[in-house]
């Protein structure tokens, strides 16, 4: 028995993922007559947008085997910025781009004081989350910018005519194609994978591991900023306390789509996936009559599955390929 | 291959898992009236209302709900309570998306935030449904998003009455100090109107420190307050009242009271199931809130009022809920009235119901 006659995993947890979209669509249109009509469609993809948008750099960020809770503070931060710049009587275009650029720069800084001072990101990202989320409150103080361009927010809640998606998928589908690409075709993606499976390793042999995670960092404040722009133009406005919570959500959805949360492994359409049918669970479950507490238990029971399943599915791999070494040196 | 084989197995056990809830689902569906009344008609029996709170699991919504609840019921209405677990704008616009899927003919809703759902209510609105705010408002340039908004004062009222209460505690003569939480707009609101108030209309009373920012302490907590609390007492000695125009507030504040045996006198915005035994054994002589209960009851009717034609929330226009008729005023917002005020005399009555 060797690893020649077993057909090369035929089901991945990706790909277990793509299949778990599927059957959620499914049951969400069983479940509910309400499910799949063209303006709820609009709304599930409207909705997850934001996360996707953070998911895709914190996959990279995962895989690399490190991780940034702020992405939620960075994207407040951002539109926080935006909403004062603009109320500054900075022309709306151009607070977008100072919004882009506080994001990018909060991503920089979190990257500085890992790679730099060589700080666990786990802890400097618990401490940046409250850091960035208290500027927002000296930002705004209290006082929510409204009165943004009507011509803006239409964007951020018409669809593209003609269909049910909303202007936003464009950007998550370029994002995303474009992040894929990299990841899983270049060699700065085989960089990022090999600096999370071993970080000594990769330094020994060339691989300028501060400066790819520095990178990572900047790219997920840059990302997180540009959801932090489609969650102000969603929601019409700009708030201290907006998108609190959301690095759960995100961090859930990259787990579940099958990023090891200690580094080396997870796929970008895996990602994607999980980010969808959480979305499309969600939907599906309150069209057909759930309550936000039954939804909270369904979730969190998901999380744990994608947690618990992959443990118990290399145990057990693991296990029987014991018993066949013994039987076969018996 | 073994790899494969156990992942497909969980996979389809999710499935089962996932289908298995659907059909508790399904069966609750079934079982509920609401589903059977999918040809929607003009009659008051047929009507389909929608109840949304900030957020569910929170005891004063339940009574703002239970007010609405009995409109339903005198009306002959169907009313959904359906809501988000986490006080956000962009959880509750889950639900307002729940409501244009779900065809509900009126939304009557508590805004979580004053911003972040007017895209999600200007749907609605497309979508023909009638949507009365109840409790919280949207912001004052979104009005035109809903019809009308049920609110309990005018702020300004609510801040002066708490002067009032307390200035009746001490006898008109003696400093004031505030525990009230940061950044909270409503509680903003009211201590901005309560500054000038207590300074002109009670001479031989004081905001403790000089001002009425020396006066204010922030505290978002039961133990925050507490803390609070103790340092008013440390600072300000002399300390003949103190205002606490929130539930946690004005809880934590009695409670400490009680504990310390302190002299000083206890106000401001508490819920009757809470002050009663502080009422009843005279550590806290009088708070007040108003009803919950009342802004979910008059909400329904105001609603159904306009489905049926008969209001159309201009200003000035009028509507009537149990024996009261309601005018729109400024903004497009009624106003219950002043706060209802809990002393031993009435307290053991209200503390029943919220």
């Amino acid at each position: 028995m060797t690893n020649l006659s077993t057909p090369k995993n035929l089901l991945t947890w990706d790909k277990g993922v793509v299949l778990f979209l599927v059957i959620s669509i499914f049951i969400g249109s069983f479940a509910s007559e309400y499910f799949a009509t063209a303006s709820n469609l609009s709304f599930v993809i409207a909705s997850i947008a934001e996360i996707a948008i953070i998911a895709i750099a914190m996959a990279y960020l995962i895989i690399a085997g490190e991780i940034d809770l702020s992405v939620a503070s960075i994207m407040a931060l951002t539109s926080a910025s935006v909403g004062y710049a603009f109320q500054a009587g900075v022309a709306f275009e151009l607070a977008v781009v100072i919004g882009l650029v506080v994001g990018l720069l909060a991503g920089l800084f979190n990257g500085v004081l890992v790679t730099v001072f060589g700080l666990p990101s786990l802890a400097v990202t618990i401490a940046t989350l409250a850091l960035f989320r208290g500027l927002c409150w000296v930002l705004l103080e209290n006082k929510p910018v409204n009165q943004l361009p009507r011509e803006w927010i239409d964007l951020g809640n018409k669809n593209i005519p003609g269909t049910f998606f909303p202007w936003a998928t464009i950007l998550v589908v370029l994002l995303a194609g474009t992040a894929w690409f990299v990841l899983h075709h270049t060699k700065l993606g085989r960089w990022v994978f090999a600096i999370g499976t071993n970080a000594d390793a990769s330094r020994f042999s060339g691989i300028p591991v501060n400066s790819v995670k520095l990178g990572l960092f900047a790219f997920t404040g840059l990302m997180s900023a540009v959801a932090g722009v489609v969650y102000t133009l969603r929601f019409a406005s700009a708030s201290p306390d907006g998108g609190t919570g959301y690095e759960l959500s995100v961090i859930a959805a990259v787990l579940f789509g099958g990023v090891a949360i200690a580094g080396g492994v997870g796929t970008m359409w895996g990602v994607l996936a999980a980010v969808l049918s959480l979305g499309v669970i969600k939907s599906g479950l309150q069209l057909a009559g759930f309550s936000a507490n039954a939804l909270l238990i369904v979730s969190g029971g998901l999380l744990l599955i994608s947690v618990i399943l992959p443990r118990v599915t290399e145990f057990v791999r693991v296990h029987r390929s014991k018993a066949s070494t013994i039987k076969r040196t018996q | 291959m073994k790899k494969r084989k156990s992942i497909l197995a969980a996979a389809v056990t999710g499935a089962f898992l996932a289908f298995g809830l659907v059909g508790c689902a399904a069966t609750d569906e079934a079982e509920s009236p609401a589903t059977s009344a999918a040809g929607t008609t003009d009659t008051a029996e047929a009507l389909k209302i929608a109840i949304v709170p900030k957020a569910i699991n929170i005891g004063y919504f339940t009574g703002w709900n239970e007010g609405a609840q009995e409109a339903c019921a005198e009306l002959g209405a169907t009313c959904d309570y359906i809501g988000p677990n986490e006080i956000t704008g962009a959880a509750q616009t889950e639900f307002i998306n729940q409501v244009i899927q779900q065809n509900y003919d009126i939304l009557v809703i508590s805004a979580a935030d004053q911003n972040a759902i007017v895209p999600a209510l200007d749907k609605a609105r497309e979508a023909g449904i009638i949507i009365v705010t109840s409790d919280a408002d949207v912001a004052a340039e979104s009005v035109g998003s809903r019809l009308v908004s049920i609110l309990p004062s005018e702020q300004d009222d609510i801040g002066t009455a708490q002067v009032d209460w307390i200035a009746e505690a001490i006898g008109s003569e003696g400093s004031v100090a505030i525990i009230t939480p940061a950044n909270a707009a409503n509680q903003t609101a009211w201590i901005a109107a309560m500054g000038p108030y207590l300074e002109s209309q009670y001479p031989d009373m004081s905001w403790a420190g000089g001002s009425l920012e020396s006066a204010t302490f922030f505290a978002n907590d039961p133990t925050e307050s507490a803390e609070a609390f103790a340092s008013i007492l440390a600072q300000y000695p002399d300390v003949a009242g103190i205002i606490s125009p929130t539930t946690v507030g004005v809880l934590a504040a009695a409670v400490e009271k009680k504990a310390k045996g302190a002299a000083v006198k206890v106000t401001g915005l508490g819920l009757p199931s809470e002050m009663a035994p502080y009422i009843e054994d005279g550590t806290v002589e009088k708070v007040g809130l108003w009803n919950p209960l009342d802004l979910g009851y008059v909400a329904v009717y105001a609603a159904v009022a306009a489905k049926n034609g008969n209001f159309d929330g201009a200003i000035g226009s009028t509507f009537t809920a149990g024996d009261k008729t309601y005018t729109v005023v400024d903004g497009g917002i009624a106003y219950l009235g002043s706060p209802f005020t809990f002393t031993k005399e009435n307290i053991g009555e209200f503390k029943l119901i919220y």
